[in-house]
Protein backbone atom coordinates (compact mmCIF):
# COMPACT_ATOMS: atom_id res chain seq x y z
CA UNK A 1 0.00 0.00 0.00
CA UNK A 2 1.48 3.07 -0.64
CA UNK A 3 -0.14 6.63 0.60
CA UNK A 4 -0.18 10.00 -1.58
CA UNK A 5 -0.31 13.54 0.68
CA UNK A 6 -1.81 15.94 -1.35
CA UNK A 7 0.25 18.71 -1.33
CA UNK A 8 -1.83 22.04 -1.02
CA UNK A 9 1.32 24.08 0.40
CA UNK A 10 0.11 24.87 3.83
CA UNK A 11 1.67 24.81 6.95
CA UNK A 12 0.42 21.05 8.68
CA UNK A 13 2.03 18.99 5.65
CA UNK A 14 5.12 18.27 7.78
CA UNK A 15 2.89 17.50 10.93
CA UNK A 16 0.89 15.23 8.75
CA UNK A 17 4.20 13.61 7.46
CA UNK A 18 5.66 12.93 10.50
CA UNK A 19 2.31 11.14 12.08
CA UNK A 20 2.23 9.03 9.03
CA UNK A 21 6.32 8.02 9.12
CA UNK A 22 5.37 7.52 13.15
CA UNK A 23 3.02 4.87 12.32
CA UNK A 24 5.66 3.17 9.46
CA UNK A 25 4.27 4.85 6.42
CA UNK A 26 6.72 6.58 3.72
CA UNK A 27 3.79 8.83 1.76
CA UNK A 28 4.67 10.05 -1.85
CA UNK A 29 4.56 13.75 -1.30
CA UNK A 30 1.96 14.89 -4.47
CA UNK A 31 2.73 18.03 -5.87
CA UNK A 32 0.11 17.29 -8.89
CA UNK A 33 -1.85 14.26 -10.22
CA UNK A 34 0.63 12.36 -11.80
CA UNK A 35 2.61 12.39 -8.46
CA UNK A 36 0.35 9.86 -7.02
CA UNK A 37 -0.40 7.96 -9.82
CA UNK A 38 1.53 4.92 -7.79
CA UNK A 39 -0.40 5.74 -4.72
CA UNK A 40 -3.52 3.61 -3.64
CA UNK A 41 -4.89 6.03 -0.86
CA UNK A 42 -4.75 9.76 -0.65
CA UNK A 43 -4.37 12.11 2.23
CA UNK A 44 -5.60 15.59 1.63
CA UNK A 45 -4.02 17.95 4.53
CA UNK A 46 -4.92 21.99 4.73
CA UNK A 47 -4.93 24.69 7.85
CA UNK A 48 -5.64 28.29 6.81
CA UNK A 49 -8.82 29.84 4.54
CA UNK A 50 -11.05 28.06 2.11
CA UNK A 51 -10.09 30.02 -0.73
CA UNK A 52 -6.62 30.00 -1.48
CA UNK A 53 -6.57 26.49 -0.64
CA UNK A 54 -9.22 25.66 -3.39
CA UNK A 55 -7.16 28.18 -5.86
CA UNK A 56 -4.25 26.22 -5.32
CA UNK A 57 -6.00 23.06 -5.99
CA UNK A 58 -7.50 23.94 -9.00
CA UNK A 59 -4.18 25.38 -10.60
CA UNK A 60 -2.56 21.78 -9.36
CA UNK A 61 -5.46 19.87 -11.26
CA UNK A 62 -5.88 18.18 -7.88
CA UNK A 63 -9.26 19.57 -7.88
CA UNK A 64 -10.74 17.96 -11.73
CA UNK A 65 -8.88 14.56 -10.56
CA UNK A 66 -10.36 14.18 -7.30
CA UNK A 67 -13.81 14.78 -8.79
CA UNK A 68 -12.82 11.61 -10.55
CA UNK A 69 -11.09 9.34 -8.42
CA UNK A 70 -12.46 6.52 -6.58
CA UNK A 71 -9.36 5.98 -4.39
CA UNK A 72 -9.56 6.63 -0.56
CA UNK A 73 -9.52 9.71 0.20
CA UNK A 74 -9.06 11.11 3.73
CA UNK A 75 -9.36 14.93 4.44
CA UNK A 76 -7.72 16.46 7.51
CA UNK A 77 -9.14 19.74 9.10
CA UNK A 78 -9.66 22.52 6.37
CA UNK A 79 -9.21 19.53 4.00
CA UNK A 80 -12.14 17.51 4.85
CA UNK A 81 -14.22 20.82 4.26
CA UNK A 82 -12.92 20.83 1.01
CA UNK A 83 -14.63 17.94 0.22
CA UNK A 84 -18.23 19.94 0.66
CA UNK A 85 -19.94 21.97 -1.84
CA UNK A 86 -19.72 25.45 -0.82
CA UNK A 87 -17.96 27.61 1.92
CA UNK A 88 -19.27 30.57 4.15
CA UNK A 89 -16.02 31.77 4.32
CA UNK A 90 -15.18 35.20 2.15
CA UNK A 91 -13.76 33.91 -1.14
CA UNK A 92 -12.08 37.16 -1.46
CA UNK A 93 -14.55 38.19 -4.32
CA UNK A 94 -17.37 38.88 -1.68
CA UNK A 95 -18.95 35.57 -2.37
CA UNK A 96 -19.02 31.98 -0.75
CA UNK A 97 -16.23 29.94 -2.02
CA UNK A 98 -17.08 26.83 -4.51
CA UNK A 99 -15.25 23.74 -2.99
CA UNK A 100 -14.68 20.33 -4.26
CA UNK A 101 -18.41 18.92 -3.99
CA UNK A 102 -17.96 15.84 -3.38
CA UNK A 103 -19.96 15.44 -0.01
CA UNK A 104 -23.03 17.36 0.06
CA UNK A 105 -23.35 19.52 2.36
CA UNK A 106 -21.58 23.28 3.60
CA UNK A 107 -19.30 24.88 5.29
CA UNK A 108 -20.28 27.82 7.75
CA UNK A 109 -19.37 29.99 10.05
CA UNK A 110 -18.76 28.35 13.49
CA UNK A 111 -20.60 30.54 16.66
CA UNK A 112 -19.92 28.90 19.84
CA UNK A 113 -22.57 30.99 21.46
CA UNK A 114 -21.54 31.12 24.97
CA UNK A 115 -19.46 27.70 24.76
CA UNK A 116 -16.18 30.00 24.60
CA UNK A 117 -13.95 31.57 22.92
CA UNK A 118 -13.63 31.62 18.46
CA UNK A 119 -12.42 29.85 16.96
CA UNK A 120 -13.12 26.29 18.74
CA UNK A 121 -9.33 25.51 19.31
CA UNK A 122 -8.38 22.33 21.94
CA UNK A 123 -9.19 19.15 23.02
CA UNK A 124 -12.69 17.92 22.66
CA UNK A 125 -14.35 14.93 22.85
CA UNK A 126 -15.41 12.15 19.85
CA UNK A 127 -19.35 11.67 20.16
CA UNK A 128 -20.32 8.45 18.35
CA UNK A 129 -21.92 4.78 17.99
CA UNK A 130 -19.38 2.35 18.37
CA UNK A 131 -19.49 0.21 15.13
CA UNK A 132 -20.40 2.62 13.05
CA UNK A 133 -17.28 3.22 10.49
CA UNK A 134 -13.92 1.22 10.54
CA UNK A 135 -12.19 4.74 10.92
CA UNK A 136 -13.24 4.45 14.48
CA UNK A 137 -12.23 0.99 15.38
CA UNK A 138 -10.54 0.70 18.82
CA UNK A 139 -11.67 4.59 19.83
CA UNK A 140 -13.78 4.92 22.76
CA UNK A 141 -16.66 7.41 22.94
CA UNK A 142 -15.56 10.87 24.53
CA UNK A 143 -11.79 10.42 23.55
CA UNK A 144 -10.57 13.31 23.02
CA UNK A 145 -9.17 15.00 19.87
CA UNK A 146 -7.14 18.34 18.76
CA UNK A 147 -9.73 21.07 17.40
CA UNK A 148 -8.80 24.48 15.43
CA UNK A 149 -10.97 26.09 13.08
CA UNK A 150 -13.66 28.92 13.03
CA UNK A 151 -15.94 27.48 10.00
CA UNK A 152 -17.64 24.28 10.94
CA UNK A 153 -19.93 21.43 8.70
CA UNK A 154 -23.08 21.18 10.44
CA UNK A 155 -24.44 17.63 11.08
CA UNK A 156 -25.79 15.61 8.34
CA UNK A 157 -26.08 12.83 6.57
CA UNK A 158 -22.13 12.32 6.13
CA UNK A 159 -21.73 12.54 9.67
CA UNK A 160 -19.77 9.92 11.35
CA UNK A 161 -18.67 11.65 14.79
CA UNK A 162 -19.59 15.06 16.42
CA UNK A 163 -18.68 17.32 18.84
CA UNK A 164 -20.25 20.12 20.50
CA UNK A 165 -19.23 23.36 20.83
CA UNK A 166 -22.09 25.78 20.44
CA UNK A 167 -23.51 23.25 18.03
CA UNK A 168 -22.94 20.00 17.07
CA UNK A 169 -20.14 19.98 14.63
CA UNK A 170 -19.09 17.61 12.22
CA UNK A 171 -15.67 16.12 13.87
CA UNK A 172 -15.87 12.93 11.17
CA UNK A 173 -17.28 12.29 8.07
CA UNK A 174 -17.99 9.73 5.85
CA UNK A 175 -19.67 9.34 2.06
CA UNK A 176 -18.60 6.12 -0.04
CA UNK A 177 -14.44 6.32 -0.58
CA UNK A 178 -14.33 9.61 1.11
CA UNK A 179 -13.56 10.47 4.81
CA UNK A 180 -12.75 13.33 6.54
CA UNK A 181 -11.42 14.63 10.40
CA UNK A 182 -12.73 18.18 11.25
CA UNK A 183 -10.09 17.98 13.70
CA UNK A 184 -5.82 16.79 13.36
CA UNK A 185 -5.24 13.40 13.81
CA UNK A 186 -1.80 14.31 13.71
CA UNK A 187 -1.78 16.38 16.59
CA UNK A 188 -4.35 14.14 18.67
CA UNK A 189 -2.07 11.85 20.36
CA UNK A 190 -2.88 8.18 20.28
CA UNK A 191 -6.50 8.54 19.45
CA UNK A 192 -5.59 10.59 16.38
CA UNK A 193 -2.50 8.04 15.53
CA UNK A 194 -4.88 5.23 15.93
CA UNK A 195 -7.34 6.94 13.11
CA UNK A 196 -4.71 7.10 10.79
CA UNK A 197 -3.65 3.93 11.39
CA UNK A 198 -7.47 2.86 10.34
CA UNK A 199 -7.05 4.68 7.74
CA UNK A 200 -3.99 3.32 6.62
CA UNK A 201 -5.34 -0.61 7.65
CA UNK A 202 -8.54 0.11 5.77
CA UNK B 1 -16.89 19.47 26.27
CA UNK B 2 -14.16 21.37 25.51
CA UNK B 3 -11.32 20.34 27.85
CA UNK B 4 -8.64 22.76 30.27
CA UNK B 5 -4.99 22.60 28.76
CA UNK B 6 -2.43 21.87 30.34
CA UNK B 7 0.79 23.28 28.67
CA UNK B 8 4.53 22.42 29.54
CA UNK B 9 6.97 25.32 28.90
CA UNK B 10 10.38 24.66 27.62
CA UNK B 11 12.43 27.70 28.02
CA UNK B 12 15.68 27.29 25.19
CA UNK B 13 18.76 28.51 25.67
CA UNK B 14 21.73 27.59 23.43
CA UNK B 15 19.77 24.38 22.34
CA UNK B 16 19.07 23.37 25.57
CA UNK B 17 15.72 23.62 27.66
CA UNK B 18 16.18 26.06 31.12
CA UNK B 19 14.54 27.41 33.84
CA UNK B 20 15.40 30.57 36.01
CA UNK B 21 13.98 32.41 38.93
CA UNK B 22 12.06 35.64 38.53
CA UNK B 23 14.09 35.63 34.88
CA UNK B 24 17.61 35.39 36.08
CA UNK B 25 20.32 32.69 36.83
CA UNK B 26 19.16 30.16 33.85
CA UNK B 27 19.80 26.77 34.36
CA UNK B 28 19.89 23.93 32.32
CA UNK B 29 16.90 20.81 33.02
CA UNK B 30 17.34 18.92 29.69
CA UNK B 31 17.45 18.36 26.04
CA UNK B 32 14.73 19.77 24.00
CA UNK B 33 13.61 16.34 22.10
CA UNK B 34 13.73 14.38 25.23
CA UNK B 35 11.21 16.50 27.10
CA UNK B 36 9.12 17.16 24.14
CA UNK B 37 8.76 13.36 24.04
CA UNK B 38 8.62 12.70 27.95
CA UNK B 39 5.94 15.96 28.37
CA UNK B 40 3.81 14.43 25.23
CA UNK B 41 3.86 10.69 26.66
CA UNK B 42 2.72 11.93 29.86
CA UNK B 43 -0.60 13.84 28.86
CA UNK B 44 0.64 17.02 27.97
CA UNK B 45 -1.88 19.26 26.00
CA UNK B 46 0.48 21.05 24.26
CA UNK B 47 3.87 22.50 24.43
CA UNK B 48 5.48 25.71 23.99
CA UNK B 49 9.29 26.15 23.00
CA UNK B 50 10.25 29.94 24.13
CA UNK B 51 13.98 30.70 22.74
CA UNK B 52 13.97 32.91 25.76
CA UNK B 53 17.67 34.24 23.90
CA UNK B 54 16.33 34.87 21.06
CA UNK B 55 14.98 38.55 21.10
CA UNK B 56 17.63 40.11 23.44
CA UNK B 57 20.39 38.87 21.00
CA UNK B 58 18.88 39.89 17.58
CA UNK B 59 18.70 36.34 16.56
CA UNK B 60 15.97 33.92 15.16
CA UNK B 61 14.89 30.18 16.37
CA UNK B 62 16.84 27.49 14.92
CA UNK B 63 14.19 26.01 12.88
CA UNK B 64 15.72 22.55 12.87
CA UNK B 65 15.08 21.79 16.32
CA UNK B 66 11.10 22.31 15.47
CA UNK B 67 11.99 19.57 13.07
CA UNK B 68 13.06 17.17 14.78
CA UNK B 69 10.50 18.02 17.84
CA UNK B 70 7.54 18.36 15.00
CA UNK B 71 9.31 14.14 14.41
CA UNK B 72 8.70 12.83 17.77
CA UNK B 73 5.62 14.37 19.61
CA UNK B 74 1.58 13.99 18.73
CA UNK B 75 0.64 17.14 20.29
CA UNK B 76 0.57 20.42 19.46
CA UNK B 77 3.38 22.81 19.55
CA UNK B 78 4.25 26.56 19.30
CA UNK B 79 7.79 28.50 18.85
CA UNK B 80 8.41 31.53 20.21
CA UNK B 81 10.90 33.74 20.66
CA UNK B 82 12.64 36.51 17.82
CA UNK B 83 10.11 35.64 15.32
CA UNK B 84 9.81 38.94 13.45
CA UNK B 85 8.89 38.16 9.91
CA UNK B 86 6.29 36.18 8.38
CA UNK B 87 9.42 34.67 6.40
CA UNK B 88 10.77 33.38 9.97
CA UNK B 89 6.93 32.27 10.67
CA UNK B 90 6.57 30.30 7.77
CA UNK B 91 10.09 28.70 8.33
CA UNK B 92 8.81 27.11 11.70
CA UNK B 93 5.18 26.09 10.68
CA UNK B 94 6.49 24.28 7.50
CA UNK B 95 8.81 22.56 9.92
CA UNK B 96 5.97 21.18 11.91
CA UNK B 97 5.53 23.63 14.62
CA UNK B 98 1.71 24.53 15.05
CA UNK B 99 1.62 28.06 16.10
CA UNK B 100 4.30 30.72 16.24
CA UNK B 101 4.13 33.20 18.83
CA UNK B 102 5.50 36.82 19.23
CA UNK B 103 6.24 38.92 22.09
CA UNK B 104 9.01 41.73 22.05
CA UNK B 105 8.35 42.06 18.12
CA UNK B 106 4.71 42.69 18.07
CA UNK B 107 5.70 45.69 20.80
CA UNK B 108 7.70 47.08 18.61
CA UNK B 109 5.95 46.95 15.22
CA UNK B 110 2.20 45.62 15.87
CA UNK B 111 1.10 45.30 12.34
CA UNK B 112 3.48 42.02 12.19
CA UNK B 113 0.52 40.73 14.05
CA UNK B 114 -1.80 41.89 10.93
CA UNK B 115 1.05 40.34 8.16
CA UNK B 116 0.66 36.80 10.16
CA UNK B 117 -2.32 36.64 10.58
CA UNK B 118 -3.30 37.37 7.27
CA UNK B 119 -0.59 35.03 5.77
CA UNK B 120 -1.12 31.97 7.98
CA UNK B 121 -4.62 32.71 10.05
CA UNK B 122 -5.69 33.30 13.70
CA UNK B 123 -5.50 30.19 14.63
CA UNK B 124 -1.41 30.04 14.44
CA UNK B 125 -0.88 33.73 15.85
CA UNK B 126 0.16 33.70 19.38
CA UNK B 127 0.73 36.72 21.11
CA UNK B 128 3.03 36.18 24.59
CA UNK B 129 2.91 39.48 26.87
CA UNK B 130 4.96 39.60 30.11
CA UNK B 131 3.15 41.83 32.36
CA UNK B 132 3.66 43.40 35.82
CA UNK B 133 1.89 45.96 38.58
CA UNK B 134 4.09 49.35 38.76
CA UNK B 135 1.88 51.88 40.08
CA UNK B 136 -1.25 50.23 40.12
CA UNK B 137 -1.27 49.52 36.53
CA UNK B 138 -0.64 46.36 34.80
CA UNK B 139 2.41 47.24 32.14
CA UNK B 140 4.18 45.39 29.74
CA UNK B 141 8.19 44.08 29.39
CA UNK B 142 10.06 43.37 26.91
CA UNK B 143 13.48 41.43 26.11
CA UNK B 144 12.35 39.66 29.28
CA UNK B 145 15.30 36.80 28.37
CA UNK B 146 17.96 39.19 29.54
CA UNK B 147 17.87 40.82 32.99
CA UNK B 148 20.81 43.33 31.85
CA UNK B 149 18.02 44.92 28.63
CA UNK B 150 14.78 44.20 30.57
CA UNK B 151 12.39 47.21 29.65
CA UNK B 152 9.41 48.79 30.60
CA UNK B 153 7.34 49.02 28.28
CA UNK B 154 4.76 52.29 27.75
CA UNK B 155 1.78 50.15 27.04
CA UNK B 156 -0.42 48.81 29.40
CA UNK B 157 -1.21 45.31 29.75
CA UNK B 158 -5.41 45.70 29.15
CA UNK B 159 -5.22 47.98 26.17
CA UNK B 160 -2.59 45.59 24.60
CA UNK B 161 -4.69 42.96 24.84
CA UNK B 162 -7.57 44.31 23.19
CA UNK B 163 -5.18 46.04 20.38
CA UNK B 164 -3.53 42.00 19.74
CA UNK B 165 -7.17 40.64 19.16
CA UNK B 166 -7.94 43.18 16.90
CA UNK B 167 -5.24 42.91 14.79
CA UNK B 168 -5.91 39.22 14.46
CA UNK B 169 -3.93 37.69 17.51
CA UNK B 170 -5.99 34.00 17.82
CA UNK B 171 -4.86 33.36 20.95
CA UNK B 172 -3.13 35.40 24.13
CA UNK B 173 -0.21 34.42 26.86
CA UNK B 174 -0.24 35.95 29.72
CA UNK B 175 2.88 36.22 31.73
CA UNK B 176 2.39 37.43 35.10
CA UNK B 177 6.11 38.51 36.13
CA UNK B 178 5.81 38.78 39.93
CA UNK B 179 4.30 35.53 40.39
CA UNK B 180 7.38 33.87 37.65
CA UNK B 181 9.03 30.77 39.13
CA UNK B 182 8.24 31.34 42.96
CA UNK B 183 5.51 28.94 42.90
CA UNK B 184 3.37 31.03 45.28
CA UNK B 185 -0.01 30.47 42.28
CA UNK B 186 -0.96 32.33 39.23
CA UNK B 187 -1.70 35.83 39.38
CA UNK B 188 -5.58 35.16 39.96
CA UNK B 189 -6.41 39.14 40.14
CA UNK B 190 -5.07 40.21 36.85
CA UNK B 191 -5.73 37.12 35.07
CA UNK B 192 -9.58 37.87 35.99
CA UNK B 193 -8.92 41.47 34.37
CA UNK B 194 -7.73 39.94 31.35
CA UNK B 195 -10.08 37.51 30.91
CA UNK B 196 -12.61 40.00 30.64
CA UNK B 197 -11.49 41.94 27.78
CA UNK B 198 -9.62 38.40 26.24
CA UNK B 199 -12.18 37.26 23.31
CA UNK B 200 -9.64 34.46 22.50
CA UNK B 201 -8.31 31.93 24.34
CA UNK B 202 -6.60 32.90 27.12
CA UNK B 203 -3.37 31.32 28.42
CA UNK B 204 -2.16 31.63 32.22
CA UNK B 205 1.71 31.44 33.03
CA UNK B 206 3.88 32.21 35.42
CA UNK B 207 3.07 30.83 39.61
CA UNK B 208 2.41 27.37 39.33
CA UNK B 209 3.77 25.93 42.32
CA UNK B 210 0.89 23.11 43.57
CA UNK B 211 -2.21 21.32 41.67
CA UNK B 212 -4.57 23.88 43.70
CA UNK B 213 -3.05 26.87 42.28
CA UNK B 214 -4.33 25.12 38.61
CA UNK B 215 -8.11 24.26 39.89
CA UNK B 216 -7.57 27.93 41.05
CA UNK B 217 -6.91 30.12 37.76
CA UNK B 218 -9.10 27.50 35.80
CA UNK B 219 -12.00 27.97 38.18
CA UNK B 220 -11.47 31.84 38.80
CA UNK B 221 -9.63 33.11 36.14
CA UNK B 222 -11.68 31.06 33.40
CA UNK B 223 -8.46 30.47 31.69
CA UNK B 224 -8.50 28.31 28.43
CA UNK B 225 -5.05 26.89 29.73
CA UNK B 226 -2.11 27.02 32.11
CA UNK B 227 1.21 27.12 31.64
CA UNK B 228 3.57 26.05 33.70
CA UNK B 229 7.82 25.20 33.42
CA UNK B 230 9.69 24.58 36.60
CA UNK B 231 7.03 22.28 38.57
CA UNK B 232 6.96 19.99 35.66
CA UNK B 233 10.62 20.04 34.94
CA UNK B 234 12.02 19.76 38.69
CA UNK B 235 8.71 16.82 39.21
CA UNK B 236 6.84 18.59 41.68
CA UNK B 237 3.98 18.22 39.81
CA UNK B 238 3.17 15.55 37.27
CA UNK B 239 1.20 15.69 34.73
CA UNK B 240 -0.94 12.66 34.82
CA UNK B 241 -1.38 13.68 39.23
CA UNK B 242 -2.64 17.03 37.83
CA UNK B 243 -5.14 16.06 35.45
CA UNK B 244 -6.42 13.46 38.13
CA UNK B 245 -6.66 15.67 40.34
CA UNK B 246 -8.51 17.98 38.12
CA UNK B 247 -10.82 16.07 36.96
CA UNK B 248 -12.20 15.07 40.77
CA UNK B 249 -12.28 18.88 41.39
CA UNK B 250 -14.78 18.96 38.53
CA UNK B 251 -12.49 20.47 36.11
CA UNK B 252 -12.75 19.27 32.42
CA UNK B 253 -9.45 17.93 31.10
CA UNK B 254 -8.13 15.33 28.54
CA UNK B 255 -7.21 12.44 30.65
Amino acid sequence: MTLALIDTSTANIASVRYALNRLGMDPVLAATPGDAQSATKLVLPGVGAAGPAMRALERSGWADALRNDTRPLLGVCLGMQLLFGESDEDSGAGGPVSLLGLVPGRVERLDPAGAGPWPHMGWNTLDFLPGSDPLLEGIEPGAHVYFVHGFYVPEGPATIATTTYGPGISAMIRHGHIAGCQFHPERSGAVGARILSNFIKG
Amino acid sequence: MLARRIIPCLDVRDGKVVKGVRFKDHEIVGDIVDLARLYAQQGADELVFYDISASPEGREVEPAWVGRVAQVIDIPFCVAGGIRSVTAARARLHAGADKISINTPALENPSLINDLADEFGSQCVVVGMDSRKIGGIWRLHQYTGDPDRTLTSERDTLSWIKEVVDRGAGEIVLNCMDQDGVRQGYDIEQLIVAREVCPVPLISSGGAGAMDHFEDVFKKANVDGALAASVFHKGVISIPDLKTYLAQSGIEVRP
